[in-house]
């Protein structure tokens, strides 16, 4: 059985949930089962905020991720307060602005997801579809197509291009990050 | 017809079960974590015919539903904790008048404004007792997406066969969850209507009930005239001091479950036939117990689990049997215990009864009811 929790994290406004919802759709394009679930405090924007996936071929039960496979922070506090909950062998992926701890034993990649947002492709909406392209790119969780398609059924009419490109970035930097 | 899987999420398939089952009526205010189903309702609801109106407060989205399900519209209004305690006065309005309609309650961490973005199952002794005055209460509760799909269809199906309000008992992570789900073709579903009245206008007795106890209900302003009054009435609905009256009546709206609650209580099963423990829980927390079920049975544990999916009325005779046969039965929630005083009530005499109980605001983990197990073991 193949089983992936994930567990999306930065701070409120950065598209987070979105994030969430379109990875767990690409699962769904792909014939498998998803659940998505999603924690934010009460401010709508600059609150801690997670997104959680749990993908796999079978039923899931437990909605919320419990042994954590791969995660994603964006911001500093994201990473200090959700590092814990990856396990040994899971995949941290953090934003470059990021400081990791000296004692930190999981399996890296830090890649400039904010940073690409907002310099080449001058729009820090996209932050969430690049760092879907970084995870994707880095993890193969679920195949390129199946997260364009899920992308572009999300994204507001007019975008779609924009978001494509922040796609092939989030490959892009990916790839630079695996190095 | 080939469905298409989706994703969807629970205060969504709440709106998506609502219409299907003929909801054309929405009033109330919104709030963290059913704010969905207002905003989805507002948006679908003309799409098929329907009105949406966003209230003043709880209290008024009540009374508009039970005007808007008086002139003949199925109507639903949606909240959370603090508007589920503002819409109390008027859910009793409902129960007296029997008037059908769907309660939403997604809930929250309280008391109070407590914890808005966090689930909780604090409410679930609210939804028996929180209108004063001995009443009817039909409460569900579902465990997933889909669930949620289907017990909407069945609220409204339940007050309409029954004139009264019944609640939906969700929590924020059901509410807020989104799963993969397969919903059934409309054609597939059963939908009941409210009983009409066929007499003639001048005939009609609005508050005489059938040998069901439930009285066939008129739409108002179509020409059958009738009082309407959250006073202890007589048949014709006007307000009465007799004491013979009040007993018949009061009676009669508590028996309307009584009789039918063969019809009303289900629930869900699984591994109960050589259980030594069972895990009571419901709503998200099922989810959990699942889970540690499974992993418990990995390790030879003998262990099964029991999920009312009607809470009130509970599901007692079945319990009762369940309850002869196993040592234990834990009862996880997500309050300080509540659910755990009915279960009490029914198996104090008959098998030991433990807790999980947690209000921290995060969902209890299959870890903690593993625990738990392998502790009264």
């Amino acid at each position: 059985m193949e089983k992936y929790e994930v567990r999306l994290s930065g701070s409120g406004g950065q598209g987070l949930l979105l994030a969430g919802i379109i990875l767990a759709e690409s699962a769904i394009i792909e014939g498998k089962n998803a659940v998505q679930t999603q924690s934010y405090g009460p401010e709508a924007r600059g609150g801690a905020s997670k997104s959680e996936v749990v993908i796999s071929d079978e039923e899931i039960d437990f909605p919320k991720v419990r042994n954590c496979d791969i995660l994603l922070a964006l911001t500093q506090k994201s990473y200090e307060q959700y590092n814990h909950g990856l396990k040994d062998e899971g995949i941290l992926i953090i934003d470059s602005s990021v400081k990791v701890a000296d004692t930190e034993k999981h399996k890296i990649y830090s890649a400039p997801i904010l940073e690409s947002a907002v310099n080449k492709l001058g729009k820090p909406m996209v932050t969430n579809i690049v760092a879907l392209g970084t995870i994707v790119g880095i993890t193969n969780m679920v195949a390129r197509e199946a997260l364009e398609a899920a992308v572009l059924k999300r994204v507001p009419k007019g975008t779609e291009d924009l978001n494509k490109k922040a796609l092939a970035i989030g490959y892009e930097i990916a790839q630079e990050a695996m190095v | 017809m080939k469905k298409e899987a989706r994703l969807m999420q629970g205060n969504e398939a709440c709106v998506e079960g609502a219409i299907a089952a003929g909801m054309r009526f929405y009033a109330g205010y919104p709030i963290t974590p059913s704010t969905e189903i207002a905003e989805i309702s507002a948006e679908k609801l003309p799409y098929v015919g329907g009105k949406f109106i966003q209230m003043e407060d709880e209290i008024a989205g009540m009374a508009a539903v039970i005007g808007g399900s008086l002139t003949g519209l199925k109507s639903m209004t949606a909240t959370s904790g603090p508007g589920f305690s503002l819409k109390q006065e008027n859910i009793g309005y409902a129960a007296i008048a029997e008037i059908p309609c769907v309660i939403v309650d997604v809930q929250r961490g309280g008391p109070s404004t407590g914890q808005p973005t966090c689930p909780s199952q604090g409410d679930v002794m609210q939804a028996k007792w929180g209108t004063h005055g001995d009443h009817p209460v039909i409460a569900l509760t579902p465990s997933s997406v889909k669930e949620t799909f289907d017990l909407t269809v069945r609220a409204f199906n339940l007050a309409e066969k029954y004139r009264m309000p019944v609640l939906l008992m969700m929590d924020e992570v059901i509410g807020h969850m989104r799963e993969k789900v397969e919903l059934p073709d409309p054609s597939e579903l059963e939908i009941i209507d409210r009983k009409r009245p066929d007499c003639d206008k001048d005939k009609y007795i609005a508050f005489k009930p059938d040998e069901d106890l439930v009285p066939p209900m008129a739409d108002f302003g179509i020409g059958y005239r009738y009082h309407v009054t959250g006073l202890v009435h007589d048949e014709t609905g006007f307000p009465s001091n007799s004491t013979k009256v009040a007993d018949q009546l009061i009676r009669r709206l508590v028996d309307k479950i009584e009789m039918h609650k063969h019809d009303i209580i289900q629930w869900e099963e699984e591994n109960t036939e050589d259980a030594e423990v069972i895990i009571f829980s419901y709503g998200c927390v099922s989810r959990a117990a699942r889970t540690a079920m499974k992993a418990l049975r990995d390790k030879g544990v003998k262990v099964g689990t029991f999920r009312p999916i009607t809470i009130w009325p509970f599901p007692e005779e079945r319990l009762l049997e369940l309850a002869k046969k196993v040592k234990t039965i834990i009862v996880a929630e997500m309050n300080l215990g509540q659910m755990v005083l009915e279960v009490e009530r029914i198996c104090n005499n008959v098998t030991k009864i433990d807790r999980v109980n947690k209000v921290s605001g995060d969902i209890i983990y299959p870890e903690e009811i593993v625990a738990k197990v392998e502790e009264v073991l």
